[in-house]
C-alpha cells in the first residue's frame, strides 16, 4: 500500500493503494468515479479511456504508480455540464444504444479532435479503432465526431 | 391511499396500491417519512405524486413521470415505451421525466426484455393507461368546473372547456387519482399521432455522455464488499478440492468459500442452468484485491461425469443427463458430420419429397456449419446482492427478473415480497442476461458472506462461462426439374444441443414437396438464446442456399425470390406457414428499389443480398462489398425493414444499422471454439470483435410505411446479414462460403 496524491479532474485526490492498481480501478473502486468503464482489462476495448495529459490512454493499463504529476481526466470532468462539443455532438446524433462503450468512445474521440480539429475519415477510424462498440454505433460515432470538429471550428473562428 | 416512503421502497408501495383483479386502481402518493422526503427535496423533487396508474404519475407542480416497465439493454425502450404512454396521455413530451420501474409484473406487465418483443407486448396496454389517465383527468376537470366530460378537450397537457376555462395535468391529477379507471377508452388513430412516429431523444443520453452511474457495475452501496467466483477450467469438470491459504493473505480479502448454485435435486426451469454448479469465491474488499487474490488459489479439478439435471418447465417435469465429456471442436464437427447421415426427426413434409428428389433432373446439395458464439456484451455479467434472513435486495442488469424470482424464492427461503429486483440499464444483452443464474450466484454468496456484495465478472469469465449460441450445421437440398424448375425442397439440420430449424418459414409454403428435419446432440457446453436464436444461422445458411439455387436456374436472386413469395401467397403449399409473404415481398421490393439492383451506376461494388422473417417482422439488406487493402470490405449496406409502426424512428434506424454492423462482425469473426472442454478463447485478444474501421461507410435503412401494430426490431435485421455478406463474398471471391465464420477469406489477400 502506498498514499499517492492524483490530479484527477482538477482536483488533487489522495488514495492509499497497492502501487499496481490499474488507474480504472483507482477510479472506480476508490475515487467514486464509475464513468470509466471496464470492458476487458487488457487494453483491448477503449472502454476505460481517460485523457492522461490530454492523450486518451486506457487506464486498464495504467498502474497507479505511474501517473506521477500527470493530470487525468475521467468522462466525469471532461465539461462543467456535460456540453463538451463531443458531448454535445453524442446527444444531437443520439450516438448511444446501451451506451456502455460511449465514455470511452467520447474520451476518445475528445483526445483525437484536440491533436487534430479537422480528422478524415481515415484519421478518425485509426484513432477509434481502438474502442469497442458491441451494438455497431460506429456510423453515429462518426458523424457525431465530424459535427464535433464543425463546432469546434467554428467556435475557433469566432474567436 | 397509500404511501410512497423512499425511491427504494417503490415495490412494496406500487403492491400495497394494487387493486383486486390486477386492474388499474388510482392511488395518490403522499410522502410521509420526512426522511424521503428530505432525500427528494435535495433532488429537487416535488413532494407529492399523484399516480394515475402503474406508468404515470403527476404533481401538483405538473411534472409527469412516465414509469418504463421493461430494462433497457440499448434497445431504446427507456423512451420509446413511454412515447407510447405520452401519445394517448397527450403531454408534451419534453416535460416528461422518465423512470425505470420496480420489479412488479402484476402492475407493470410482463417487463420482459427479449424476443423483440418489448414494444410489441406493451403497443396496446401503454396505450390504454394514457388514454385511460387522460380521461381521468378530463373527468376531474369536468367536475371541477361543472361541465360535461365530452366537453373537456386536452392538448400537451393542458385541459380546457369552450367557457374559456383551463388547467393544466398537474392541477387535476390528485383528484383525477380518486376516480375511477375508465375501461375501452377509444385510442388514437395512427394518423393522429402527434409523439410516436417523431424522433425522440434517448431519455438516458446526457446520463449516458456524462459518465453517471448507470449499470449494474456503477452500483454501490455502504459496506459492499466484492466477490468473483472461480469456475473450472472447462466444461465437464467440477471442484475436487481447494486450498485457500495464500489467497487469505492478500490484503483486502475477507473469505474465500463454495458453495452449490443449486441443491442436488433442485428443479430447474427454463433459464436455470448450472453450467458450473460448484461455485467457488472470493470475497474481498476492491475489484482489483479480489482479482489478485483469485489468482492464488490452488484448485484441484476432477471430471464431473454424466451427471442429471432435472428440468421443469416447457416439456413438463423430467430428467436429462448431461453427458461428461471433455469436448473439443474438431470432434464435435466430426459428430455432427455423422449424426447428420442418420435419421432425424421429421419437422414438416409437404407433398411428396422423396419422389421429387428421385426425378430431379438436377439436385443441389449444401451443408453449412456454424460454430458457438459468445454474447460479449460490453458489460460483462455482474449483480449487486443483499440478502439478510429477513429479505434480499438485488440490483444490476437482468433481461427477465421475473424468469428469475421463483428460483431465489427457491434458493433463499424467502418469500417474492421479501425479494426486491432493481433493474439497472443493461451494458448490452443480446439474451444473455435472460438467464439470471448470475444473481442467484450473488444472492447466495450474499447470504452466506452476511454483507452485501456485488459479484463481478472479469472479461474472461464472462466468455468462458457459456450461454453460448449453439453449434448448428444444415443440409440444403434442391430438387431441379429439366426446365430447371425448383419442384423439391429439404433441409435436415443439427446442432449441440439444439439444431436451428424453423420448419413453417419460407421457403416452406413455397415450395410444393418440402422436407425439413432436425437432430440434436447432447453436450454439456451451456447454450442460451442469442440475438435471433436459431434465425441467426437460418438466415446465414438458407439464405446462402438460395442464392446458389437461383444462379443454378439462371435467376435473378430477388425475382427468384419474390416468384416463390407469389407462389406462397397465391397457392400457399401446407399449414402453419408462419410469415406473410406480401409483407416479405415488400422488403424485397423496396430494397430492390432503394439499392437500385441491376440498376447501372453500381458496378464498383460486389453485391449480394439476403432477406429474413423473425419475431414478426421483416428484413432484407443489400450488402455491397469491395476489396480494400486486399480484403473484402463492406463499404455499404442498404436494409429495408417491415416492423409495422416505427415508434421512434431514428433510434429504430439505429438499432438496425448496429445490427449490420454486428451481423458483419460475427459473420467475418465471431467464433468460440473448444479443445477438451475449455473456452479457447478468453478476451477481445483473440475473439474478435468488428471495429470502427471494418464498419461500413453507409448503412441507409429503410421502412416499408404501415400502419399495422408495432413488431421486433432489436433480432430481425440481424439475421439475414450473414446471408447477404456471404453472397457478396462470392461474387467478389467466387468462392461459396459454407463454413462460419468467413474469416478465412481475410487470411488470404484476393
Ligand atoms: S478495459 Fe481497458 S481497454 Fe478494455
Ligand atoms: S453502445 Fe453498447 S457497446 Fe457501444
Amino acid at each position: 500500500m502506498a498514499t499517492y496524491h492524483l490530479k484527477i479532474n482538477g482536483k488533487i485526490r489522495p488514495v492509499n493503494v497497492d502501487p499496481s492498481t490499474p488507474m480504472l480501478w483507482v477510479l472506480r473502486d476508490h475515487l467514486d468515479l464509475p464513468g470509466t468503464k471496464y470492458g476487458c482489462g487488457i487494453a483491448q476495448c477503449g472502454a476505460c479511456k481517460v485523457h492522461v495529459d490530454g492523450v486518451a490512454v486506457p487506464s486498464c493499463q495504467l498502474p497507479v504508480s505511474a501517473v506521477g504529476k500527470q493530470a487525468i481526466t475521467t468522462i466525469e470532468g471532461l465539461s462543467a455540464r456535460g456540453d463538451h462539443p463531443v458531448q454535445k455532438a453524442w446527444i444531437e446524433h443520439d450516438v448511444a444504444q446501451c451506451g456502455y462503450c460511449q465514455a470511452g468512445q467520447i474520451m476518445t474521440a475528445a483526445a483525437l479532435l484536440k491533436q487534430n480539429p479537422k480528422p478524415t475519415d481515415e484519421d478518425i477510424d485509426a484513432a477509434m479503432s481502438g474502442n469497442i462498440c458491441r451494438c455497431g454505433t460506429y456510423l453515429l460515432i462518426k458523424e457525431a465526431i465530424k459535427s464535433a470538429a464543425k463546432e469546434t471550428a467554428g467556435s475557433s473562428t469566432r474567436k | 391511499m397509500t404511501t410512497d416512503k423512499t425511491t427504494h421502497n417503490r415495490r412494496s408501495f406500487l403492491k400495497a396500491s394494487l387493486l383486486a383483479g390486477g386492474g388499474m386502481m388510482l392511488s395518490v402518493s403522499w410522502l410521509s417519512s420526512a426522511k424521503a422526503a428530505d432525500k427528494l427535496k435535495a433532488l429537487n423533487v416535488p413532494e407529492q405524486w399523484s399516480q394515475l396508474n402503474g406508468y404515470i404519475q403527476i404533481t401538483a407542480t405538473n411534472l409527469v413521470k412516465l414509469i418504463c416497465p421493461n430494462p433497457e439493454f440499448g434497445q431504446n425502450v427507456m423512451t420509446s415505451l413511454p412515447m407510447m404512454v405520452a401519445e394517448e396521455l397527450d403531454v408534451d413530451w419534453k416535460g416528461v421525466v422518465v423512470e425505470m420501474g420496480p420489479h412488479d409484473n402484476t402492475k407493470l406487465g410482463p417487463q420482459f426484455t427479449g424476443g423483440s418483443n418489448s414494444v410489441r407486448m406493451y403497443w396496446k396496454p401503454l396505450r390504454e393507461a394514457g388514454a385511460a389517465a387522460r380521461q381521468m383527468l378530463r373527468e376531474a376537470a369536468a367536475q371541477s368546473w361543472g361541465v360535461p366530460v365530452d366537453e373537456v378537450t386536452t392538448k400537451a397537457g393542458v385541459l380546457r372547456h369552450a367557457s374559456g376555462k383551463s388547467a393544466k395535468y398537474g392541477e387535476m391529477a390528485s383528484k383525477a387519482a380518486t376516480l375511477p379507471v375508465p375501461k375501452g377508452t377509444k385510442l388514437k388513430a395512427p394518423k393522429d399521432f402527434s409523439i410516436v412516429r417523431k424522433s425522440k431523444k434517448n431519455v438516458e443520453g446526457p446520463k449516458i455522455v456524462t459518465g453517471k452511474p448507470l449499470f449494474g457495475l456503477d452500483y454501490r452501496a455502504p459496506g459492499m464488499l466484492i466477490a468473483m467466483i472461480q469456475h473450472p477450467p472447462a466444461f465437464g469438470m467440477k471442484l475436487k478440492s481447494f486450498d485457500a491459504s495464500q489467497t487469505l493473505k492478500m490484503p483486502g480479502i475477507k473469505d474465500v468459500f463454495s458453495l452449490k448454485l443449486y441443491e442436488d435435486g433442485f428443479e430447474q426451469g427454463g433459464f436455470d442452468t448450472r453450467t458450473f454448479n460448484d461455485l467457488l469465491v472470493v470475497v474481498g474488499k476492491t475489484t482489483w484485491e479480489v482479482m489478485n487474490a483469485r489468482k492464488k488459489l490452488k484448485v484441484e479439478w476432477e471430471p464431473a461425469g454424466d451427471t442429471k439435471d432435472t428440468m421443469t418447465g416447457r416439456g413438463g417435469k423430467r430428467e436429462v443427463t448431461v453427458p461428461g465429456e471433455l469436448e473439443s471442436t474438431s470432434a464435435q464437427l466430426e459428430k455432427m458430420q455423422e449424426w447428420s447421415k442418420k435419421p432425424a426427426q421429421q419437422l414438416r413434409k409437404d407433398g411428396d419429397p422423396e419422389t421429387a428428389f428421385k426425378n430431379a433432373a438436377q439436385v443441389i446439395e449444401r451443408t453449412y456449419n456454424a460454430p458457438f458464439l459468445a454474447h460479449n456484451c460490453m458489460e460483462p455479467m455482474n449483480f449487486f446482492a443483499h440478502v439478510t434472513d429477513e429479505k434480499a435486495l438485488l440490483v444490476g442488469p437482468l433481461q427477465a427478473p421475473g424468469w428469475t424470482e421463483p428460483t431465489l424464492v427457491k434458493r433463499l427461503g424467502l418469500p417474492a415480497d421479501k425479494i426486491e429486483i432493481q433493474m439497472t440499464r443493461m451494458g448490452g444483452g443480446f439474451g444473455r442476461r435472460a438467464y439470471g443464474h448470475y444473481l442467484i450466484e450473488a444472492a447466495l454468496i450474499s447470504k452466506r458472506a452476511k454483507a452485501p456484495i456485488k459479484l463481478i465478472y472479469t472479461r474472461e469469465d464472462d466468455m468462458t462461462y457459456g450461454i453460448y449460441r449453439p453449434m448448428y450445421t444444415a443440409t440444403y437440398r434442391a430438387a431441379l426439374d429439366a426446365n430447371k424448375n425448383l419442384i423439391g425442397f429439404h433441409v435436415k439440420g443439427g446442432g449441440i444441443p439444439e439444431h436451428a430449424i424453423h420448419a413453417n418459414r419460407f421457403p416452406a409454403g413455397a415450395v410444393e414437396n418440402y422436407l425439413a428435419e432436425g437432430w440434436e446432440i447432447p453436450s454439456n457446453i451451456t447454450i442460451g438464446a442469442f440475438r435471433a436464436p436459431r434465425s441467426n444461422f437460418n438466415a446465414a445458411a438458407e439464405q446462402s442456399f438460395l442464392d446458389e439455387v437461383a444462379e443454378a436456374m439462371g435467376k435473378d436472386p430477388i425475382e427468384f425470390r419474390l416468384e416463390l413469395l407469389k407462389r406462397a401467397k397465391e397457392a400457399p403449399v401446407g399449414k402453419n406457414n408462419e410469415y406473410d409473404a406480401d409483407r416479405y415481398a415488400g422488403v424485397l421490393t423496396l430494397v430492390r428499389d432503394k439499392s437500385g439492383w441491376n440498376k447501372p451506376g453500381n458496378e464498383k461494388y460486389h453485391r449480394g443480398v439476403a432477406a429474413y422473417f423473425c419475431h414478426n417482422s421483416y428484413a432484407a439488406h443489400v450488402v455491397d462489398m469491395v476489396t480494400r487493402d486486399g480484403q473484402p470490405y463492406v463499404e455499404r449496406v442498404f436494409s429495408a425493414m417491415d416492423c409495422g409502426i416505427v415508434v421512434n424512428p431514428d433510434a429504430a434506424t439505429n438499432m438496425v444499422q448496429g445490427a449490420v454492423v454486428d451481423g458483419i462482425g460475427n459473420a467475418f469473426y465471431g467464433s468460440l471454439t473448444h479443445k477438451a472442454g475449455a473456452a479457447q478463447q478468453s478476451n477481445f485478444h483473440n475473439y474478435r470483435l468488428i471495429r470502427h474501421n471494418e464498419a461500413p461507410k453507409k448503412i441507409e435503412v429503410h421502412f416499408v410505411e404501415n400502419d399495422l401494430d408495432p413488431t421486433g426490431l432489436g433480432e430481425p435485421p440481424f439475421p439475414p446479414v450473414f446471408g447477404a455478406v456471404a453472397n457478396a463474398l462470392y461474387k467478389t471471391t467466387g468462392k461459396r462460403q459454407y463454413d462460419q465464420p468467413f474469416k478465412s477469406v481475410l487470411d488470404k489477400r484476393i
